[in-house]
């Protein structure tokens, strides 16, 4: 009993399609009550007053655009490693999730810089990161397409996967460098620091949580429509053979 | 020296094409492939030069001394006839030795641009790089394409005189006679069945 | 190895087109900015570096697709991979041949269109320096892009959007190190960046851009 055994598309079909369901279901809950409770449950902050709660979705959705890049890059070295399909499929689900999660934490960010800062936009390092990494995405998914060949595509993408991680973390710290920083430091960190108030540290994590969850179902979902994909073009193309 | 191989299957596009090949070449021995177009001839031929990974099987040759040539000759419009040879030679860290013009019939052509050539002209250019990189294995694709009666002869000749005669080995994809006193190799027989295992969609059947 | 450069260089010589191509896109693009901005010399001047960087930068993508494009079509690539050549060596080669025949130039001329821009006059040695450094860094970057999207028909618009987003770093420390320059600050940073960029991309990225030859060989 081996986790490869997973990574047979039939295997994680059949193991995944009924998880689904249940992985979606709780993150719409965890989502809801982290929600409900962050907006209507907590006071207004000192310096943000109210608007300080659009941070229950742009931290998450932050948390999930770069988690979903990692999971890229670690679904890409299993593909070129071992060279299990499901891998590279689930690669290529991730990388129009993780762009929307990008696009939602600049959105949010906008409207939170807006009353707090006086701006919609700031060229500053976490920003201007953000943009670059949702750059990256978009190139990431125009080579997948772009690429007839599915084995090629999925061993090219790995390859610009690896590459453009390097270069992202590079272009991060060139943002630092270069820029001006608004905005404040490590608000969130697993030993819960003393920086954010209590009240929403709870709300905040349940959030988090189902952002999580809620890519995964994503994840899976689309990794099993593009194991169905390809599964109807393998038999098309034997059908063709067989004639 | 031999080339053997044994049991290779091998795949165009993720799909298997050719499956339970086999067979031994002898130094100073050519094998001539035959087979209807698509059956996999170049499929093959880029296999054992190693250009794409066989499915399965072995292919047994010496270490650096494969070559490939397709019906794509590499030749650049911009350079001289002389000036394209010693490019290849100097790759292969080997001189271009002066009998290879009079092989292939180039000697009036040496100093002109190879863009100025004529089709089969430029075969002949593309086919005398084998005798400059001194590689005793040949698989070669199709290496009679636009070549005249003429050529195809000075070109058998090359291969048989020049080639086998001094051990080496030559593997030809061709749908001529050339001449050459070489076995032929039907590939029909070796056409993957449509549930051949090993291809790049197997995972998903 | 020798060999190849040679090979590429004299092409470049020959075919033309690449050689002034690159060196003329980029005057055009210099010449265009103050009809856009105006030709305020108090504009021009703390923009000037910034400006003669990103253009520089769009000049070489420009030729980008041509480095392994021709040899694939003629075979000469396939030919190159069962040669003894190994194709991490032809990748840095074509990344050297093409920043002889762009990067260089580019860091020549360069100074010479600062002074369209009016650039403060502490800043020539800087930008100079500071694109000797940078360009090889774009060169080895963009042989990887074209090593991607070689098996590409119009791989061309492809190439852009996956490249730009790997210049982005050396785009910044380049800029930057002028910047600072012109203004008087330390560029000991922005410089040294600039140079483990380019020594770790072309220490790493031939392999990478191997790997994908590779496949698209396939």
């Amino acid at each position: 009993m081996s986790i490869w055994e997973y990574a047979n598309p039939k295997k994680f079909m059949a193991t995944t399609a009924p998880l689904i369901p249940w992985i979606f279901g709780g993150s719409m809950l965890l989502i809801i009550v982290g929600l409900l409770w962050g907006l209507f449950n907590t006071p207004a902050a000192d310096q943000f007053e109210h608007s300080v709660k659009i941070l229950f979705v742009h931290v998450p959705s932050a948390l999930m655009a770069i988690n979903g890049w990692m999971m890229m890059l670690v679904a890409s070295l299993i593909w070129l490693i071992r060279r299990h399909h499901v891998s590279a499929l689930a690669a290529r689900a991730a990388a129009p999730i993780g762009a929307i999660m990008t696009v939602i934490a600049l959105a949010t960010g906008a409207i939170w810089g807006q009353p707090t800062w006086g701006t919609w936009w700031a060229w500053e390092p976490r920003l201007t990161s953000f943009l670059i990494l949702f750059l990256f995405y978009i190139g990431y998914m125009a080579l997948w397409t772009a690429i007839e060949d599915n084995d090629t595509a999925a061993d090219l993408t790995s390859v610009l996967c690896i590459v453009g991680s390097v270069f992202a973390v590079l272009s991060r710290y060139a943002a630092m460098f270069w820029g001006k920083g608004l905005h404040q430091t490590a608000t969130f960190s697993a030993d819960r620091e003393t920086n954010i108030d209590a009240s929403f540290w709870w709300p905040a994590v349940i959030s988090m949580v189902g952002f999580g969850l809620f890519f995964v179902a994503l994840v899976l979902i689309r990794t099993n429509t593009h194991i169905r994909l390809r599964r109807a073009d393998a038999l098309e193309a034997r059908a063709r053979r067989a004639a | 020296m031999r080339l053997a191989v044994t049991d290779l299957a091998c795949a165009r596009g993720g799909v298997p094409v050719l499956a339970g090949v086999s067979f031994t070449v002898e130094a100073g021995q050519a094998l001539v492939l035959r087979g209807a177009n698509g059956i996999g001839k170049t499929t093959l031929l880029r296999t054992l030069a190693g250009l794409q990974p066989a499915l399965s099987g072995d292919i047994d040759l010496p270490d650096d001394q494969a070559a490939y040539a397709s019906h794509a000759d590499g030749i650049k419009a911009q350079l001289s006839v002389e000036e394209n040879l010693s490019f290849w030679a100097e790759v292969y860290g080997n001189p271009v030795p002066d009998t290879i013009y009079e092989a292939f019939d180039l000697v009036d052509l040496r100093h002109r641009m190879a863009g100025t050539l004529s089709a089969g002209q430029k075969r002949r250019l593309g086919l005398s790089r084998l005798g400059v990189i001194g590689r005793k294995v040949l698989f070669l694709d199709e290496p009679t394409v636009s070549l005249d009666r003429f050529s195809v002869n000075l070109f058998a000749d090359f291969i048989r005189d020049q080639h086998l005669a001094k051990g080496g080995i030559a593997v030809i994809a061709t749908h001529i006679d050339l001449g050459l006193d070489a076995p032929e190799l039907d590939l029909e027989p070796f056409r993957a069945s449509a549930d051949q295992s090993g291809g790049s969609d197997e995972a998903f059947l | 190895m020798i060999a190849l450069l040679k090979r590429d260089l004299w092409l470049a010589v020959r075919a033309g087109g690449g050689f002034g191509l690159g060196l003329a896109f980029f005057l055009i693009v210099v010449v265009l900015i103050p009809f856009g901005v105006g030709p305020d010399a108090s504009v021009l001047e703390p923009i000037a570096p910034g400006i003669l960087w990103v253009a520089a930068l769009l000049a070489c993508l420009l030729s980008l697709d041509r480095i392994f494009a021709l040899d694939y079509e003629d075979g000469s690539l396939a030919l190159l991979a069962t040669s003894p050549l190994p194709l991490e060596g032809a990748a840095l080669i074509k990344a050297i041949a093409h920043w002889l025949t762009t990067g260089l130039p580019l860091t020549l001329a360069a100074p010479l269109l600062g002074v369209l821009l009016h650039m403060n006059s502490e800043a020539y040695g800087y930008l100079f320096i500071s694109l000797a450094l940078g360009t090889p860094a774009l060169s080895i970057i963009g042989t990887f892009g074209a090593a991607l999207t070689v098996g590409l028909r119009r791989g061309g618009l492809l190439l852009s959007l996956l490249v730009l987003p790997l210049y982005v770093p050396t785009l910044v420390f380049g800029a930057e190190a002028v910047r600072r320059g012109a203004a008087g600050m330390d560029v000991t940073t922005p410089f040294v960046m600039l140079a483990g960029i380019t020594a770790g991309a072309f220490a790493l990225l031939p392999f990478a851009s191997a790997a994908a030859l590779r496949v698209n060989l396939r």
